[in-house]
C-alpha cells in the first residue's frame, strides 16, 4: 500500500500526526503534513487508515500499488 | 401576482421549524427533539431564523462532512446572498471585521491559517503535557484543601484552560476575570448587541495595549509570536489583535465547558467513569475524551456557510447565495455514524465525530484542548475517587444562550 497526500490540501490541522506519528510529521513553520514513509509497514496502516479517515482536508489516501 | 408569491414564499418560512431549537426538559445532554425529528425526517431541509431567512439545516453526519469540505461551500460572510449570521451584532460587526481564519476561504485562509498555526503543532502541544499535568494538580490539590462542597467550575474547569491559554498566548493570568466576563458577554446569544460590542472592544482594547508591549519587550509566547509577524509586515496590527482575542475566547470557555459538563456525565454514568478511573491505559482516558466531545459538542449554534455556486446533494438543490446551518451535535447523534448514539461508550470508536468542525476550518486549537482534557480526566477521578455530584441534575442551571452550552456551577463533594 502507498500513501498519498495532497500537500496543497493541507489544513494542517496535525490529526495525521496523532493518528500515525510513524507516518506522518508537521513542517515546522507552518505544521503543514510531511510524509515519512509513503510505503508504511503492515502493522502501521491501522494509524495510516485513521489519518485519512479524520483529516478534515480529505487531503490524504491510501492507494494499492 | 409578484405580491402573492411573496406572501406564498413566507407562508412557507412561517411554516418552517425556528432554529435554535429548545432541548427537551430532563435531557440536557440530547440535542432538541425537534433537530432530531429534522436528521430522522430529512437531514437537509430549511429552517427559518431570527432574522426571518431560511437557511438550509445540515443534520446528516456525512451530509456535513461533504458539504464543509465543499469548494462551493463558503465561510465568508461578506459571500454575496443570505450568510446566516448567528445574531443581530455579528452581522453589524461583519462588515468592519478584517479577514481572519473564521470567515476566509481557500486561498486567503489557507495563508493565514498556516501563519497562526506553529504554537498548534502536534510536537508543540505534545511539549506542554508537563506543565499542564503542574497546573492540574495544583488546582486539585487546592481543591481538596479548601471548602467540600466546592464548585468544580471555579476550583477546576475554568482556571485550567485560562491559565493554560494565558501562558500559551502570554497574556497576564491575573486579569482572567475580566477577560473571562467579557468573552463569556461576546458570545452570548441572549446579551443585547450593544453589551456584546462593548464587550469585543475591551477584549481588543486590552491585546491591542499588550501587543504593543510585546512589540517593544517581546516574550516566549504567541502574542509576541505574532507581534514579529507584524513587525516583518506578514500580518497587521488589526490581524493579529483580532487573532488574539478570538484565540482567548475560543481557548477556554469550550475547554471549560468540556471539563465541568464531562464530569457530569461520566458522574451519572458510574461505570463508564470507573473505566476512564481504572485503567491504567492512556488510550481508554483519550477515546473517552473523544466520546464525551461525541456526546456533547457543546457547539450549540451550528457552523455558518453560505453556498457560492449551486449544490446538488442529498436530493436537493443548494442554491448559490443560500445560507447553510451545520449542527454539529446532530450529526454527532446521527446513529448511521454512531450507533446508539445516546449511550454513552468510553470505548467506542468515537474519534471521527464532528464536535470540532470538519474541513479547512476545523478547530485550530484541537490538539491543545484534547490534551487539557486527557489530563484533567486522566487525573480528577484517580486523584478524588469519592467525587460525586453535591446537588440533583435537576437544580443545575444550563446555558442555553451561549454559543457553547454549559452549566452555571457544578457543586461537588467528595
Amino acid at each position: 500500500m502507498r500513501v498519498e497526500l495532497d500537500e496543497p490540501k493541507c489544513v494542517a490541522a496535525g490529526q495525521c500526526v496523532m493518528a500515525s506519528p510513524e507516518v506522518f510529521d508537521q513542517r515546522d513553520d507552518d505544521g503543514v503534513a510531511i510524509l515519512l514513509e509513503e510505503q508504511p509497514a503492515d502493522e502501521l496502516l491501522d494509524g495510516v487508515r485513521e489519518a485519512v479517515a479524520i483529516c478534515p482536508a480529505a487531503a490524504i489516501r491510501l492507494v494499492d500499488q | 401576482m409578484a405580491e402573492t408569491l411573496a406572501g406564498a414564499a413566507s407562508d412557507a418560512a412561517e411554516a418552517m421549524p425556528e432554529f435554535p431549537m429548545p432541548r427537551a426538559e430532563g435531557c440536557p445532554f440530547a440535542p432538541p427533539p425537534a433537530v432530531e425529528e429534522l436528521r430522522e425526517q430529512n437531514p437537509i431541509s430549511k429552517v427559518r431564523i431570527w432574522d426571518g431567512s431560511t437557511p438550509w439545516m445540515i443534520t446528516g453526519h456525512a451530509l456535513q462532512r461533504a458539504l464543509l469540505t465543499d469548494p462551493r461551500v463558503s465561510a465568508n460572510d461578506k459571500s454575496p446572498g443570505s450568510f446566516p449570521f448567528v445574531t443581530a451584532y455579528r452581522q453589524q460587526i461583519a462588515e468592519y471585521t478584517p479577514e481572519l481564519i473564521v470567515n476566509t476561504d481557500a486561498p486567503e485562509h489557507t495563508r493565514l491559517r498556516r501563519m497562526v498555526n506553529g504554537p498548534f503543532l502536534v510536537k508543540r502541544i505534545e511539549a506542554m503535557r508537563a506543565p499542564i499535568q503542574k497546573i492540574v494538580d495544583g488546582l486539585i490539590d487546592d481543591m481538596l484543601a479548601g471548602p467540600n462542597p466546592a464548585d468544580l467550575l471555579t476550583a477546576l474547569a475554568l482556571p485550567v484552560p485560562s491559565l493554560v491559554i494565558s501562558e500559551l498566548l502570554g497574556v497576564p493570568y491575573a486579569d482572567h476575570e475580566f477577560f473571562q466576563e467579557n468573552s463569556s458577554l461576546a458570545l452570548d446569544r441572549a446579551a443585547a448587541p450593544e453589551d456584546s460590542r462593548a464587550a469585543s472592544t475591551a477584549l481588543s482594547t486590552y491585546l491591542d495595549d499588550l501587543l504593543g508591549k510585546k512589540l517593544t519587550d517581546p516574550g516566549d509566547d504567541v502574542l509576541s509570536e505574532m507581534a514579529g509577524r507584524v513587525t516583518a509586515g506578514e500580518m497587521s496590527r488589526s490581524e493579529a489583535v483580532h487573532m488574539g482575542v478570538a484565540m482567548l475566547i475560543a481557548g477556554h470557555e469550550t475547554t471549560a465547558t468540556m471539563i465541568s459538563l464531562g464530569t457530569l456525565v461520566l458522574l451519572e454514568n458510574p461505570e463508564q467513569l470507573a473505566l476512564v478511573r481504572d485503567s491504567e491505559d492512556p488510550k481508554i482516558v483519550a477515546g473517552a475524551v473523544e466520546e464525551l466531545l461525541r456526546y456533547l459538542s457543546i457547539v450549540q449554534v451550528g457552523l455558518r456557510r453560505v453556498a457560492t455556486e449551486d449544490i446538488e446533494i442529498g436530493g436537493q438543490v443548494i442554491r448559490a447565495g443560500d445560507g447553510l446551518i451545520v449542527d454539529l451535535h446532530a450529526a454527532n447523534w446521527d446513529p448511521e455514524a454512531f450507533p446508539g448514539p445516546d449511550q454513552v461508550d468510553v470505548t467506542r470508536p468515537a474519534r471521527k465525530h464532528n464536535a470540532f468542525g470538519y474541513g479547512p476550518h476545523q478547530c485550530l486549537g484541537q490538539s491543545l484542548a484534547r490534551l487539557e482534557l486527557q489530563i484533567v480526566y486522566g487525573t480528577l477521578y484517580r486523584r478524588v475517587p469519592t467525587l460525586r455530584l453535591a446537588t440533583s441534575v435537576e437544580e443545575l442551571e444550563f446555558d442555553h444562550d451561549g454559543t457553547t452550552y454549559g452549566v452555571a456551577s457544578l457543586p461537588v463533594t467528595w
